[in-house]
């Protein structure tokens, strides 16, 4: 059956249909629902999705390896030093390349920098989609300056390509970690306790995200959903403790978990706390990261075409969003044979379609929000 | 616990239906026979020693004689991550749905219909997710052919040399 | 000038970053407006796919005139770096008519400033008895006289 029957059939019934389109206030991105209505509450939420399939895994299979970068920024663009690492770990794990030590911790500091941008924003539209503009602003005025930050370290504000195959490609210029602390010591605990004071612990917020879609930990590991999502069901996982990359073995860092704050266990409200309390534990990393920071090459020796032998493997980080992972299969050519992203709001838009049920229209929004999808995650 | 030993523990439970591990890189990966592949993935999901809960992807491979399916699959447990694969014939790859087992798999499935055109027996609603409905072919096949138009929209792409 | 908040993929952050306090729209008067009805210019910022183009066209003529379209970042331009993909648009042209094109992947701030400080120019010197007579728009590759349909 396709689109057009699913309309047709909804049309004859009891029950109203309505188009939230690609073009809507609060859908992040471009995606449609077709919510299948009994006046406030709703029976089904079909999302339809690939209003942004631009391609990129064929893309990817015509293009040389280090000329490939520049893409995986575009995956996820408010993470996408996460997208570089993933990609580059990807290839160097097929080469046995092995990464000098200070440009693994170049690569912590651009990542956990990343998150907390990410994560601002995450929030700041969360409370946007509820009818709050101003907490947005709030986010927004942080994230400029870790913008400022991004662009003495890369040149990029949104899409960095800073990353490459065997390090990194800048070191960090004069006057950066300088910088780089005094944000942070304004950062954590200063903006987080004034946001959690004014937004967060604000009764509207509260009232209108407690309880509302609550995804228990069984159903939100068979919906295979990752990162806060299911951290906020109760579930302790983390790529960066549990399979562990990069220099994390060496850094020390909670995870945070949800446990039903204000309302039930894996409720909206759950998966907005996890990560306030995600930005303040990445403070912690850069502070340490900065402390331990190691002399050295930024780059190791790696061949100027890169040609992998035949293989295959995986490369995972965890992302502001969840488990990204490149699967990369190579038969020895310049170019991938095929390489698969997997991403996390692709499951998490899974779920929000099996968990739309019984759901208010409003709560739609509020589940929408806090479920912190990005559009060009789900379509690539 | 590391990949190999739980390869050699499928081998053991299902002796004609799971290949000897192969695979030159750093991921390694077996072959299940596809009709067999419900059977090993419940075994993967409820045996306790090994808890494979969590289905990260489903990718579509274009070999140009034959299609293959991998199934990636991590434990939460174990802190692993395997890969199992399913090899299709290139004109009608078909194989038997999982979606009833791993309920991610229901998206995963209709992405690689979409973009292989490998078709889901028993999936619950196996429609194309990310290209319009009324798109002709499967693109991520080696030998997919652009369109020249698509609703009267003209699908060439202007040389750069030349523009003044 | 009220501005439509329609805009696909990563240029929409730098749009969102403009409109916040350090760059503010606001102090030139510019706000978005959720509908189309309200809105004078739509400013496409992002890559447009073959699935989306014809959203943009039905965006475009549910607007109200005078309105004005803004083509932000390399790939609304013309497809951007996405130009070897089977799916992208080349470029927003081919759907609806473009006033002005700001390069950049994602343009600046500034960039996108100095982009609407020219619009304003362009509005002020245009004579719009003589285009409201004349109202033929064209398409990029379409011969005159076919309204896009």
């Amino acid at each position: 059956m396709n689109l057009q029957d699913i309309i047709v059939e909804a049309e004859g019934g009891q029950q109203m249909l309505l188009n939230m389109g690609p073009q809507h206030p609060s859908t992040h991105g471009v995606i449609r629902f077709l919510v299948k209505a009994d006046g406030e509450v709703i029976s089904e939420a079909i999302p339809v999705v690939g209003y942004l399939h631009r391609g990129i895994e064929k893309i990817a299979e015509s293009m040389p390896y280090a000329g490939f970068i520049p893409f995986t920024d575009r995956v996820d663009y408010l993470a996408a030093m996460f997208c570089n690492h993933a990609f580059v770990t990807a290839v160097e794990k097929l080469l046995g390349l092995e990464v000098p030590r200070r440009a693994e911790y170049l690569r912590v500091i651009a990542d956990e920098m990343n998150r907390i941008a990410s994560h601002l924003i995450a929030v700041g539209s969360m409370a946007m989609d509820i009818g709050a503009y101003t907490p947005f602003l709030h986010g927004i005025r942080e994230r400029e300056i870790i913008n400022d930050l991004t662009e003495m370290l890369c040149g990029g504000r949104l899409t960095y390509n800073y990353m490459r195959i065997g390090g990194v490609s800048r070191d960090l210029p004069d006057g950066f970690l300088k910088r780089l602390k005094g944000f942070l010591d304004r950062f954590d605990p200063g903006f987080i306790n004034e946001f959690n004071r004014l937004i967060g612990g604000n009764e509207i917020l509260v009232r209108r995200c407690a309880h509302v879609a609550t995804i228990g930990a069984d159903e939100a590991m068979d919906m295979g959903l990752a990162g806060p999502n299911l951290r906020a069901s109760g579930v302790s996982w983390d790529l960066r403790r549990d399979m562990p990359y990069s220099c994390y073995p060496d850094l020390e860092f909670d995870v945070p978990v949800g446990r039903g704050f204000r309302g039930s266990l894996g409720d909206s409200y759950d998966r907005f706390m996890v990560r306030i309390l995600e930005m303040s534990q990445s403070a912690r990393l850069l502070r340490q990261a900065i402390e331990k920071l190691p002399d050295g090459d930024i780059q190791a020796k790696a061949p100027r075409k890169i040609k992998p032998p035949a293989g295959e493997s995986y490369g995972a980080v965890e992302s502001a969003r969840g488990e990204l992972g490149f699967y990369l299969v190579s038969d020895g050519g310049e170019t991938p044979l095929r390489l698969k992203i997997r991403t996390g709001s692709f499951s998490a838009m899974w779920a929000i379609h099996r968990k739309s049920a019984g759901c208010m229209l409003a709560d739609l929004v509020v589940l929408l929000a806090s479920a912190d999808i990005v559009a060009p995650e789900i379509d690539r | 616990m590391n990949g190999e030993a739980i390869y050699e523990q499928l081998r053991d439970r299902f002796p004609d239906k799971v290949s000897e591990t192969r695979g030159q890189g750093p991921l390694k990966c077996v072959y299940v026979k596809p009709e067999a592949i419900e059977e090993v993935l419940i075994a993967l999901r409820d045996q306790e020693t090994l808890g494979f809960r969590h289905l990260s992807f489903i990718s579509g491979i274009d070999l140009k004689e034959a299609i293959e399916v991998a199934y990636g699959l991590i434990s939460y447990s174990l802190k692993v991550l395997i890969l199992l694969k399913v090899t299709l014939d290139h004109e009608n790859p078909t194989v038997r749905t999982v979606s009833h087992i791993f309920s991610a798999a229901n998206w995963h499935e209709r992405e690689t219909f979409d973009l292989f055109g490998v078709k889901f027996e028993g999936h619950p609603d196996l429609r194309r997710l990310l290209l319009p409905e009324d798109w002709k072919g499967h693109p991520l096949r080696k030998d997919y052919k652009e369109e020249p138009f698509y609703h009267e929209m003209p699908t060439t792409r202007e040389p750069l040399l030349g523009r003044s | 000038m009220w501005y439509l908040l329609f805009s696909p993929a990563c240029c929409a952050i730098e749009l969102m970053q403009t409109g916040g306090p350090r760059t503010d729209l606001d102090r030139f008067g510019m706000v978005f407006r959720a509908t189309p009805r309200q809105a004078d210019v739509m400013i496409v910022g992002g890559t447009v796919t073959y699935k989306l183009a014809e959203r943009v066209r039905l965006l475009y003529r549910q607007m109200s005139e005078p309105k004005y379209v803004i083509a932000m970042g390399s790939c609304a331009n013309s497809g951007g770096l996405f130009q070897k993909s089977y799916s992208v648009l080349k470029g927003i042209d081919l759907v609806v008519p473009v006033d002005i094109y700001i390069p950049g992947c994602p343009p600046r701030p500034e960039a996108l400033c100095e982009g609407l400080l020219r619009l304003r120019k362009k509005i002020m010197g245009e004579d719009w008895g003589a285009i409201a007579a004349a109202r033929e728009p064209r398409l990029k590759g379409q011969p005159a006289g076919e309204m896009a349909d």
